[in-house]
């Protein structure tokens, strides 16, 4: 069976029921996953996994979510993402919108917020398509 | 001492499922201070407790303990039934995905009333355990936090599971 869009964002709403415990109906295409469902970092595993079991795909580290960014002095400066680091996240993430961040607050801790539903569904629609 | 809410180690499939019991006993004080319609009852935050050590042990020996086993969230419990002293409580864990970064892990409990031989269903637990190598190298964690320390090699070495402990 292919899946639409509406497929995949039906089963991204209760991957995120069952990780986070939030209700269907808070989780929007715009709600971002820290800031408004309460993601924690041990969370982002649980939907790793979530995904890979509902969708039957396999998903490398750091693949869906951005991991080990601090350690590279060229892409986080001062707690901060730099211009190199915006390009390297946006062609290794094409599945997450970061034009909030683009002229707006950089600071390396508010990027989980750029993380939202519809991240996923993007995620999930381009692993499909192979 | 960290405190062992669970006995005995009776089954172990290697990475895949544990399985442990409890014998429940008036001689833990902490149950004469939680009675519920006049019988004393096991909180159901120490049969979480259980599972943790049931399921971090079971994730703990794939890689012979060399990893920092931390319980890191409490996807789900329910229980539809309390548990009471003379009652066994079995743990029956299973790992659902395991890789460097951390586990999942997904359980049922039941309990054999005291004097009874059927196993009776009573709650079923989902957990996530981080490997704290791999997430926060060089971040220094108080020892107690870890799923298991030095005593529960007893409770391996009681269980013929010592050889899974790499020295």
């Amino acid at each position: 069976m292919v899946m639409n869009r509406d497929d995949i964002f039906s089963k991204i709403q209760e991957v995120l029921d069952d990780a986070l415990g939030v209700d269907e109906d808070e989780v929007t295409p715009e709600a971002s996953l820290t800031a408004d469902l309460g993601a924690e970092s041990i969370d982002f595993l649980d939907i790793v996994f979530r995904i890979e079991k509902t969708f039957d795909v396999k998903i490398s580290q750091g693949e869906l979510f951005p991991e080990n960014l601090v350690d590279n002095e060229e892409w986080v400066s001062d707690g901060k993402l730099t211009d190199a680091g915006l390009v390297m996240l946006k062609g290794r993430m094409a599945h997450v919108e970061f034009d909030s961040f683009e002229g707006g607050d950089r600071s390396i801790s508010k990027l989980g917020d750029a993380i939202t539903v519809n991240s996923l569904v993007n995620f999930v629609e381009l692993k499909l398509a192979g | 001492m960290r405190w062992l809410w669970i006995d005995r180690i009776i089954d172990h499939e290697p990475n895949k499922r544990l399985v442990a019991i409890k014998n429940v006993s008036l001689a833990e004080e902490h149950l004469h201070d939680y009675i519920v319609d006049g019988q004393v009852v096991m909180p159901a935050s120490l049969l979480i407790e259980g599972m943790a050590q049931t399921a971090g042990i079971l994730v703990g020996t794939t890689s012979g303990f060399k990893e920092k086993v931390i319980l890191a969230k409490i996807t789900r419990a329910t229980f539809d039934s309390d548990v009471t002293a003379g009652d066994t409580v079995r743990y029956d864990a299973t790992i659902d995905r395991i890789d460097e970064l951390g586990a999942a892990t997904s359980g049922t409990v039941d309990k054999r009333v005291a004097g009874g031989d059927a196993w009776e269903r009573i709650g079923r637990i989902e957990l996530m355990f981080s490997h704290l190598d791999n997430n926060m190298a060089g971040t220094e964690f108080p020892e107690h936090n870890f799923v298991f320390s030095d005593n529960f090699r007893m409770i391996l070495d009681a269980s013929g599971l010592g050889e899974f402990i790499c020295n």
